[in-house]
């Protein structure tokens, strides 16, 4: 092993800082169409005529609304009720109705506003609140996409004989991904041959295929879907690219000519998936030497108007809903529910960090009102060996809560920290200081059984002059996939990274791998490189009868491979790891192959007169398995505590009558260099037997703490409870109101 | 604007090349180095003059192309990443991304060496503030930022 564990530089690192690295709206097209989208412009309602105004030019306009769609108008996901495009109804703001394609990009825009779209409006549903009230039945008879139950020990008993309940409410609210690369996508219909291709921004080409399929009433061996650099994702470029691949496709189909969509920013925001907005309620029974016999956990989130992938996002927000403690009675119950506003989808931690924050909150509250320091308390409850969690998985040896918390609090001198910003609090009158932490744990890969139902694949070959290849249908967005693949292919094949090639994810060449989410792709996937080299060794050294003594000794093995053989290739199927069993139906066993732990800790300084927070310090402790690349991972870290910085502080999607009133990045703030500190990092590694050399997946891991560590920082800062984010100066002076 | 309305011809030099591209006078700065010149290393974020992935050098000063009228160009040098390192070496801010880990998705990179390397040309003893200060305009939503400045601290040290 000589590259796994090193800062390798990254594969695709030199394109990208060239300029040469081709991102969707960079491909050299020939003859092509601009493609736009016409939206509803209102959130609820009939649709009663569209029209196109007779007075404008339409000559060389292609025209395509729902009657276009040759196959089902519907995006198949989870539920099948989102159409591609709205037929008669309209279900939320920006839905797409009509699509345009013309040379001329600036003409389009002129048409659009020439289409006319009349309505029958409806008093459309807003919130969380008006949902379960069913002010309107939205989606079957309760507004619910899922109800989720959890349930370890007897709650109600607990309860029964508790000397008190403490109860607070935790508010978490829309986030918008913000990659720097808008959504675009580019399609080509060939009529001839029948065939349909599909290049552009996205995490997932298979489902973008799966998608289309449907939609176009094309067999999936019509169809092929390329994935362009991309840049950035988050989540964000999961599930929509589906459907914007559709409209480039229906646009391309009626045409018979190459379509472009690029979405501009204002677009991008008001149009495409968010984070779920989030409230939860917590409530502990305490015995009356102030232990907590219970915990009632109760959590509602906004899916938006479609279900989309509402369902899973509430599954994992309710697997990390108890933390990472052993609590002896616990219940958790949510729901997801539909509203007239845009869908809401993935975005990095995909919900995990609405939970998180909330019963990290919680845990701080109580210790605050039982007079104990936070870490303490936590302390108390912390999972050890042998524990179980909330859904009842007994974690074994695989558990390091503890050990990164006690990590964290003696390298950040937590505890004299707090004191030194209590004594500075008394003595300023301008300022306050704080310091929080949060504790939490991050499940990687698909939530329960699912990673048996993706029923990945993968395959790696040498080529005639000793190249190894690797096709997986996993995407690069900036995580580093191309590179730790690459480290993990040339340890496993004891050759330098040079010798490995990065097979573009295009659905015709490379088998599925799965899709590129849910922190898998290192983890799941990087374990299926390894085990595809090993495959392609074996059979190399067996033909050879030895191992190879160096790259040229390697080609020279591999030529004679194909000369005496012919090609060499390697497969590997996922194998869920031995004895891990989980049960859907009553959200038991083991949720997740592995888990990664970790310890936030934040300081901050409020400014009394402003109520502006500077973050001071942010130090993000966590055990991870093993670290393939420190720069690729300490950049996933960093790059999800900066997020995760913006979701506690001042990233507001403000909605006005069911859209996003803020869309654009001069009033919706993200982070920028002068807001954040330096964040620090620090890894703790204990190999995990099922992921590449031992790594666990990371990705999502850093979004779910700066949140809590953050408002547990303001809380301690400004002396009063801070249960909602973004904890923006408009919301902290509404806190202090009263002082 | 439509495809009948009148157009300008703009003479410029792209990294050191002449060009000269006929196009409409309100084409901003990034679509006609984009769409117009063919040059697509220059990236769009926003086309509000907010994220700085559109950053170019006029005559030596940073702007976001975005928000200058193509009719703007003309007569003048434009900087771009193109003209960053010569075909077979890279520069030493592209060397010390390439290490620190500068770039990931790589959208906001080609704004990120446009605007970081007018810095180092300043050729002061670059600080962590300093670099903040100055590359606050540019947005990252990979990197959280640190490996940005590690980057630049690294070529400045590099380059005394
Ligand atoms: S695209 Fe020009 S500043 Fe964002
Ligand atoms: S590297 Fe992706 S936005 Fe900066």
């Amino acid at each position: 092993m000589r590259l796994v564990g090193t800062s390798a530089p990254r594969a695709e690192g030199e394109a990208k800082l060239t300029g040469r690295a081709r991102y969707v709206d960079d491909l050299p097209l020939t003859d092509f169409l601009w493609g736009l989208t016409v939206r509803s412009t209102i959130p609820y309602g009939r649709i009663l005529s569209v029209d196109f105004d007779a007075g404008a030019d339409w000559s060389g306009v292609t025209i395509v609304t729902a009657k276009d769609v040759p196959g089902k108008n519907v995006v198949v996901l989870l539920e099948q009720d989102q159409p591609i495009l709205a037929a008669d109804r309209v279900m939320h703001r920006e839905e797409p109705i009509v699509l345009l394609a013309h040379r001329d990009r600036d003409r389009l825009w002129e048409l659009a506003s020439r289409v006319r779209i009349e309505y029958e409006r409806w008093e459309p549903v807003l919130d969380i609140d008006a949902s379960l009230a069913l002010e309107q039945r939205l989606f079957k008879d309760d507004n619910v996409f899922k109800a989720i139950r959890i349930d370890k020990g007897d709650v109600e008993a607990a309860f029964a004989r508790a000397a008190r309940v403490f109860e607070r409410t935790y508010e978490t609210g829309l986030q918008e991904q913000a990659y720097i690369e808008n959504q675009g996508m580019v399609a080509t219909w060939d009529a001839a041959a029948g065939r349909l291709e599909v290049v552009g921004s996205m995490q997932c080409p298979y489902y973008v295929l799966k998608g289309l399929c449907p939609i176009m009433g094309l067999a999936p061996e019509k169809v092929v879907v390329e994935q362009a650099a991309t840049g950035g994702a988050f989540g964000g470029k999961e599930d929509y690219p589906t459907i914007l691949a559709a409209h480039a496709s229906l646009l391309s189909y009626k045409s018979g000519k190459t379509v472009k969509m690029i979405y501009d920013r204002v677009e991008d925001l008001v149009a495409t998936t968010k984070r779920h907005p989030c409230r939860t309620r917590i409530r502990t029974a305490l015995d009356a030497s102030g232990s907590i016999l219970a915990m009632d956990v109760d959590a509602t989130m906004d899916g938006g108007a479609y279900c989309t992938l509402s369902p899973v996002v509430l599954s994992r927000g309710t697997i990390h809903a108890g933390g990472p403690y052993n609590f002896e009675n616990i219940r958790v119950e949510s729901r997801v529910v539909a509203t007239n506003t845009p869908p809401n989808g993935a975005f990095r931690g995909f919900g995990a960090p609405q939970t998180i924050f909330a019963m990290e909150r919680h845990m701080d509250n109580l210790a605050r009102e039982l007079g104990r320091a936070p870490h303490e308390l936590r302390e108390e409850y912390l999972l050890r060996p042998g524990q179980t969690t909330a859904f009842s998985q007994n974690v074994g040896d695989d558990v390091y809560a503890l050990d990164i918390q006690r990590e964290a609090v003696a390298r950040t001198r937590f505890e004299e920290r707090r004191r030194e910003c209590e004594e500075f609090n008394r003595s300023s009158r301008w300022e306050r200081r704080g310091i929080g932490l949060a504790t939490f744990l991050h499940g990687a890969g698909f939530t329960g059984n699912g990673e048996v139902v993706l029923d990945s694949r993968l395959k790696v070959d040498v080529t005639a002059d000793g190249f190894v290849q690797i096709y997986s249908a996993n995407t690069e967005m900036g995580q580093g996939k191309d590179t730790t693949f690459s480290q993990i292919a040339a340890d496993s094949m004891g050759l330098p990274m040079a010798r490995v090639r990065i097979i573009t994810p295009n659905t015709a060449r490379v088998p599925n791998s799965g899709p590129t989410v849910a922190s898998r792709t290192a983890m799941v996937v990087g374990y299926l490189v390894q085990e595809a080299c090993g495959a392609v060794r074996k059979a190399l050294e067996a033909h050879a009868g030895r191992t190879w003594r160096d790259p040229d000794d390697f080609a020279s093995l591999a030529a004679a491979h194909h000369r005496e053989r012919g090609a060499l290739e390697g497969w590997s199927r996922y194998e869920p790891p031995p004895g891990k069993v989980w049960d859907d139906k009553v959200y038991r066993g083991a949720a997740y192959g592995a888990y990664a732990w970790a310890c936030y800790v934040a300081a901050v300084r409020v400014r009394l007169d402003t109520l502006e927070v500077t973050v001071e310090s942010f130090d993000a402790f966590q055990e991870v398995g093993r670290v393939l690349n420190p720069v690729i991972a300490e950049g996933q870290i960093e790059g999800g505590v900066v997020q995760g910085i913006g979701y506690a502080l001042c990233e507001e999607v403000k909605m006005r009558d069911g859209v996003m009133a803020n869309a654009n990045f001069t009033n919706y703030i993200i982070p920028t260099f002068a807001d954040v500190p330096e964040v620090k990092v620090h890894f703790a590694e204990r190999p995990y037997p099922f992921g590449p050399f031992g790594a666990k997946g990371i990705g999502e891991l850093p979004m779910d703490g700066p949140g809590p560590a953050l408002a547990s920082a303001l809380t301690h800062a400004l002396g009063v409870e801070v249960n909602r984010i973004p904890a923006t100066p408009e919301h902290l002076l509404e806190l202090l109101g009263n002082e | 604007m439509s495809e009948e309305g009148e157009l300008t011809t703009i003479r410029c030099t792209i990294d050191g090349s002449p060009h000269e591209h006929r196009c409409h006078p309100l084409t901003s700065a990034l679509d006609f180095l984009r769409y117009v010149a063919g040059l697509t290393a220059t990236k769009e974020g926003c086309k509000e003059g907010e994220c700085g992935a559109c950053a170019i050098t006029l005559d030596g000063v940073v702007v976001n192309s975005c928000v200058v009228p193509a009719a703007h160009l003309q007569g003048r040098r434009v900087g771009t990443v193109l003209g960053l390192s010569r075909p077979d070496e890279l520069s030493a801010l592209q060397k010390a991304f390439l290490e620190c880990g500068g770039a990931q998705c790589g959208i906001c990179t080609p704004g990120m060496l446009v605007t970081g390397a007018r810095l180092l040309e300043e050729g002061e003893r670059l600080t962590e503030a300093r670099i903040r200060e100055h590359m606050a305009g540019n947005l990252c939503r990979c990197t959280g930022y640190g490996k940005i400045v590690e980057s630049l601290l690294r070529a400045s040290e590099e380059e005394r």
